[in-house]
């Protein structure tokens, strides 16, 4: 029982960073119909930007950019980050700090690769969009691979962490515990801004029909980047969250992640932003399941499996709703 | 002359060609670095035109292509190992029982793959678009979990002592072949049963269309062929690995059919030529090169969209003017239908 | 008809691109490098490249070979096997380079391997370590050891040094290196007297290892081997350690890299690995290599770094007493290395053209300090006679005193036995 559990916590704290990623899939996919290949690579860059915010790009490359990194305050920060820097210490406050800076950066990249990658191919068919979409993520894989460099780094510790022991033998621990409440209140808060503001009601309305909404005098250029900022931003918390968890960052971390978290809209129901929530809880929970009960060798394959059972008897995802054909 | 004739006469001169051609690449006469691009080039063209079978002529997005190419060339591979190199050593060890011994191996990798491709294509072509796209790429997922699992194969440490067959000729025949068989198929009432659906579902049902028969033929057809290149790529190198076969290289493909131009096979070729030599030509950049390579990528995305070529039917244009017709003002694509502004 | 004409200029000026690259001069020795600079393991493949420039700097500097100036041809295969033999197809044809080094992955260099041997130029791989690679011909000489030499030294080292009777093992499922390993672990193991408990698996690039550690903690074992690479296995440690489990972790080289303690931090005080060779062994010519290494390029060199410039520099000794640049002579040449004095120790090759060298057995401490805690001289393929030896033998109460020096008083390892076939660490290592 006790085991159960612990898997399914286990399986709980990836699921959530599977769905925050996934939420980044599904909304510009309800805009564009885009599959947007590159979401998981916005990911890394933003786990690389919460590196490089928390310890700095040292001594040399503070050098390169600006000559003596130690003159100033803000030489120190570049040279050191915010943690190495001495500007904050570590705690909760610090981890959220260095998130919602990281967010920003990647809202503004989501926005440039909209802008520079997309927008041009907008009016071409989706797959046109689609190949763009790769050649992004191949950008950002192999560009990080020359910047970043390719070797894995380790992300700084922000906060103490504890374990925290359950009732039944279970532990949690408190990283866990953050990233849950971190990544449940960004859902929500999402959820507010697309159901509850004039900019969510615009989103949705370009979601129905892009071409009535733009008769309808909302400005969708607008819209569509402000759609990408959310979703990058949405990336980039999951990926400071998930290096906190996991302290490693490397340029190639996304792939395989966005890949998950991409099943995972698909599996929710792609556009739907409930669903892509509940298609990353299950993907992670399966996961683990699988891994602790059944064959860990084959966790891949029975993830997939379970996911193309589920979209034999359901063709568009859990919570997708049916569109009728028309002639 | 009668048509069977023709046919005859077309297909041995083009034979003969190619076993002049194989002479020139094959042999020691031009770089063997150069023909060997050449050769994946041949190969990757295999590739590609399967390909755009099932996503441009039959417009089902499919992005699980390389896991039936990894079907039929580990089944090949299995196959020329354990019982190729015995079959061809009982015919004298020569050409003829190469010959043989690697017909039946192509024989069965493409048959393994078709039979893959029966397998996925019966449950998942009900589902459309995006859905259909996930669902292949998760078999071909699950098809390279498998390989890395079967020991009899290599598993993850890769399958190596597969006989190397590097023959320009037999490279350039599949893919030939393969060439003919998708332009064929396009022109055939077949064919225009896969346009249709591509061009509108609903109302090809509605004609009478049996649309679900009619493309899971066409993917059990596209699946097969791409299992012939997988048979050419595993007598290659005469190894194979399961990362080889990841959905990246599925990727690749799709690139290639769309970069050239979906729905147009000679695009196919030119995307999968013009795919293979890039990272190749880009190779003084040294570290550099990948960046640029998806660069490249997304201008050429942005630049030409609809492809190198759009949907142009270049065979149907070439023959309208070998007969003194000029081909009508509005563009058509490999099947004759006029291309309508807006696809998919 | 204009696209057409326009994508065949496109593709023809692509051919003329990479058609019209001159092959090398005649005063110079080429070699032609192949690594996987992008992809997946890119940072072996710049590792290795980095030992490999280093030692081609070095031999420049003092003169060359033979008053011949070494000049590489470093290539990116994006850790592909099928544009590995691209590149090696290149090298042979196109740059007619004398030697080639590469690949750090088996697939590559078995891909690869056959292309050098039709063209009879010797290729020599770093750290390949499937047992594959060299018998695809006998130009293809390693300069590591192999899959089952190592497996079985990891598996000695848990069975006999930490008497460990209870094993668990996490492999990278997809990863041929780790698979290779885990073979040849598990059956020297289990020859040994112990039993395999618990085998889960991950797959490279996967950072949640919680599931597979509650199962392997349900299982209770005594020790656990990770035969992975550094990047999954730090994370692995700490994840571990964070549930609750203290068993010492064992693993292959794959470990070694400064990243790993950087990353796994005290999740890995008390762990072991095998490997070619450590950074912080006090023989002169190791320490030498060290500081110029941190010199160059700021960083610790890790085994792949090593290795490569060890491998280097046995290709250009070679070089340099064949006399010729001919592909046999330098071929026979390499053949007949023996003794060389390596920074991962003396290398020579047996009759299957494979290192045979020490292993070092590695214990990671406080801080980080990989210090040497065995070395281990095994005789190549004979290895799997000597995982048969009898065990029985050797047993705790008989053993004798702890086999280096380096042993700080506060180890908690139990480790007490003294492996018949090891003899003790030449040099004390610990350097805190």
């Amino acid at each position: 029982m006790s085991t159960f559990l612990q898997q399914l916590i286990n399986g709980i704290s990836l699921g959530a960073i599977y769905a925050l990623i996934a939420l980044g899939y599904t909304m510009v996919y309800g805009i564009l119909r885009l599959i947007n290949f590159a979401h998981g690579d916005v990911y890394m860059v933003g786990a690389f930007m919460g590196y490089y915010l928390a310890g700095g790009i040292g001594i040399r490359g503070a050098q390169m950019l600006m000559g003596n990194p130690d003159a100033n305050v803000f030489g120190r920060v570049i040279a050191h980050g915010l943690l190495g820097g001495g500007v904050l210490q570590p705690s909760l406050v610090t981890a959220l700090v260095i998130m919602l800076l990281a967010m920003a950066i990647c809202a503004a990249l989501g926005v440039i690769i909209e802008r520079l990658a997309y927008r041009p191919v907008r009016k071409y068919s989706r797959l046109t969009a689609l190949i763009t979409a790769i050649g992004v993520s191949l950008l950002l894989e192999n560009g990080g691979q020359v910047v970043f460099g390719a070797d894995p780094k380790f992300f700084p510790e922000l906060f103490k962490k504890r374990n925290l022991n359950l009732i039944g033998g279970a532990s949690i621990n408190t990283a866990d515990i953050a990233v849950l409440v971190i990544a449940f209140a960004l859902m929500v808060g999402l959820q507010l801004v697309v159901y509850r503001t004039k900019t969510g009601r615009a989103m949705r309305a370009v979601s129905f029909n892009l071409d009535s909404a733009k008769l309808m005098g909302i400005n969708t250029d607008r819209i569509i980047a402000f759609t990408f900022a959310l979703g990058s931003a949405m990336a980039a918390a999951a990926g400071v969250l998930v290096a906190i968890r996991i302290p490693r960052v490397d340029p190639l971390m996304g792939i395989l992640v966005g890949l998950k978290a991409f099943v995972a809209a698909v599996l929710g129901g792609i556009g739907n932003i409930p669903g892509a929530v509940l298609g990353g809880l299950l993907i992670g929970i399966t996961e683990t399941m699988v891994v602790g009960y059944l064959s860990p060798t084959y966790k891949d394959a029975v993830a997939f499996a379970i996911l193309i059972l589920i979209l034999l008897f359901r063709p568009s995802g859990l919570l997708g709703s049916t569109v009728q054909e028309k002639v | 002359m009668s048509r069977y004739v023709r046919n005859l006469i077309i297909a041995l001169v083009v034979l003969a060609v190619l076993y002049g051609l194989n002479f020139v690449f094959g042999g020691r006469m031009i770089s063997p670095y150069f023909s060997r691009i050449l050769m994946l080039s041949g190969i990757s063209i295999t590739l590609a035109v399967s390909l755009n079978l099932i996503n441009g002529f039959t417009g089902q997005f499919s992005i699980g292509h390389a896991g039936f190419m990894a079907v039929g060339a580990y089944s090949s591979a299995y196959f020329s190992v354990n019982y190729g190199i015995r079959l061809a050593a009982a015919l004298g060890d020569g050409t003829l029982g190469w010959v043989v011994a690697l017909t039946v191996a192509t024989l069965i990798g493409a048959a393994c793959a078709g039979l893959a491709g029966l397998l996925v294509g019966v449950p998942s072509l009900r589902l459309k678009g995006d859905y259909l796209a996930i669902v292949t790429l998760g078999f071909g997922q699950i098809i390279v979990v498998f390989l890395n699992n079967i020991e009899a194969i290599g598993g993850a440490r890769g399958y190596s002592g597969i006989p190397i067959v590097k023959s320009f000729f037999w490279i350039f025949l599949i893919a030939i072949l393969t060439i003919v068989i998708v332009y064929n198929i396009v022109h055939s009432a077949f064919g225009r049963a896969l346009i249709s659906i591509r061009e509108d579902e609903l109302a090809a049902e509605a004609m009478g269309v049996n649309t679900t028969r009619y493309k899971v033929m066409a993917f059990v057809i596209s699946s097969a062929l791409a299992g012939a290149g997988g048979v050419l790529l595993a007598h290659f190198d005469g190894y194979l690995n399961p990362k080889s076969f990841e959905f990246i290289k599925s990727f690749e493909i799709l690139i290639m059919i769309i970069l050239g131009g979906l729905g147009s096979i000679v695009g196919s070729v030119l995307g999968a030529i013009l795919l293979t030599i890039l990272p190749e030509a880009l190779r003084g950049f040294a570290q550099y090169r990948m960046v640029i390579y998806s660069l490249l990528l997304i201008v050429l995305m942005i630049t030409r969209p609809q492809g190198l070529l759009g949907k142009t039917d270049v065979f149907k244009k070439w023959r309208a003017r070998l007969r003194g017709k000029r081909a009508g003002e509005t563009p058509i694509d490999d099947s004759g239908a006029v291309i309508k502004k807006e696809e998919v | 008809m204009k696209r057409i004409l326009l994508s065949s200029i496109i593709i023809a000026s692509l051919l003329t691109a990479f058609a019209c690259q001159s092959g090398g001069g005649g005063d110079k020795v080429k070699i032609g490098v192949f690594m996987s600079m992008t992809g997946d393991t890119a940072n072996f493949g710049i590792s290795s490249t980095n030992g490999i420039k280093m030692a081609a700097d070095e031999v420049n500097a003092a003169g060359g070979i033979n008053g011949k100036q070494v000049e590489l041809d470093v290539q990116d295969d994006r850790s592909d096997p099928s544009e590995a033999a691209t590149i090696v197809t290149k090298f042979v044809t196109q740059d007619g380079v004398n030697a080639i080094l590469g690949e750090v992955a088996s697939s590559r260099s078995i891909a690869a391997a056959p292309i050098a041997q039709n063209a009879k130029i010797p290729m020599l791989t770093p750290s390949s370590t499937n047992p594959e690679v060299t018998k695809k011909g006998d130009y293809i000489f390693r300069s590591c050891f192999i899959d089952p030499v190592q497996g079985a030294a990891i598996a000695q080292f848990a069975a006999r040094t930490l008497n460990a009777k209870r094993a668990g093992i996490m492999v990278d499922r997809k990863n041929d290196y780790s698979t290779g390993l885990e073979k040849f672990i598990s059956q020297t193991f289990t020859k040994l007297g112990g039993q395999m408990v618990v085998t889960q698996s991950y797959q490279a690039g996967d950072q949640d290892f919680n599931a597979q550690i509650t199962s392997i903690k349900g299982a209770n074992p005594d020790v656990i081997f990770v035969p992975g690479y550094y990047g999954d296995v730090a994370l692995f440690a700490k994840q571990a350690r964070d549930k609750g489990i203290t068993v010492p972790l064992v693993g292959g080289d794959g470990w070694d890299a400064e990243q790993l303690y950087k990353i796994g931090g005290a999740a890995l005080n008390g762990s072991f690995f095998s490997n070619h060779y450590s950074p912080y062994d006090l023989d002169p010519q190791v320490q030498k290599f060290v500081t110029d290494y941190k010199a160059r390029y700021n960083s610790i060199p890790d085994a792949l770094a090593a290795t490569a410039y060890d491998a280097a520099r046995i290709m250009f000794d070679a070089i340099k007493r064949a006399n010729s640049l001919d592909g046999k002579a330098i071929r026979d040449a390499l053949a007949a290395t023996k003794d060389f004095p390596g920074v991962t120790g003396k290398v020579t090759f047996n009759e299957n053209r494979d290192a045979v060298k020490p292993i070092v057995m590695i214990e990671i401490k406080d801080g980080g300090v990989y210090a040497v805690r065995e070395r281990v001289q095994v005789e190549g393929a004979a290895m799997p006679e000597l995982t048969a030896s009898p065990t029985s033998s050797v047993s705790p109460s008989t053993a004798a005193s702890p086999t280096s020096s380096a042993k700080p008083a506060a180890s908690a390892t139990p480790a007490t036995a003294k492996p018949a076939s090891t003899k003790p660490a030449a040099t004390p290592t610990p350097k805190t």
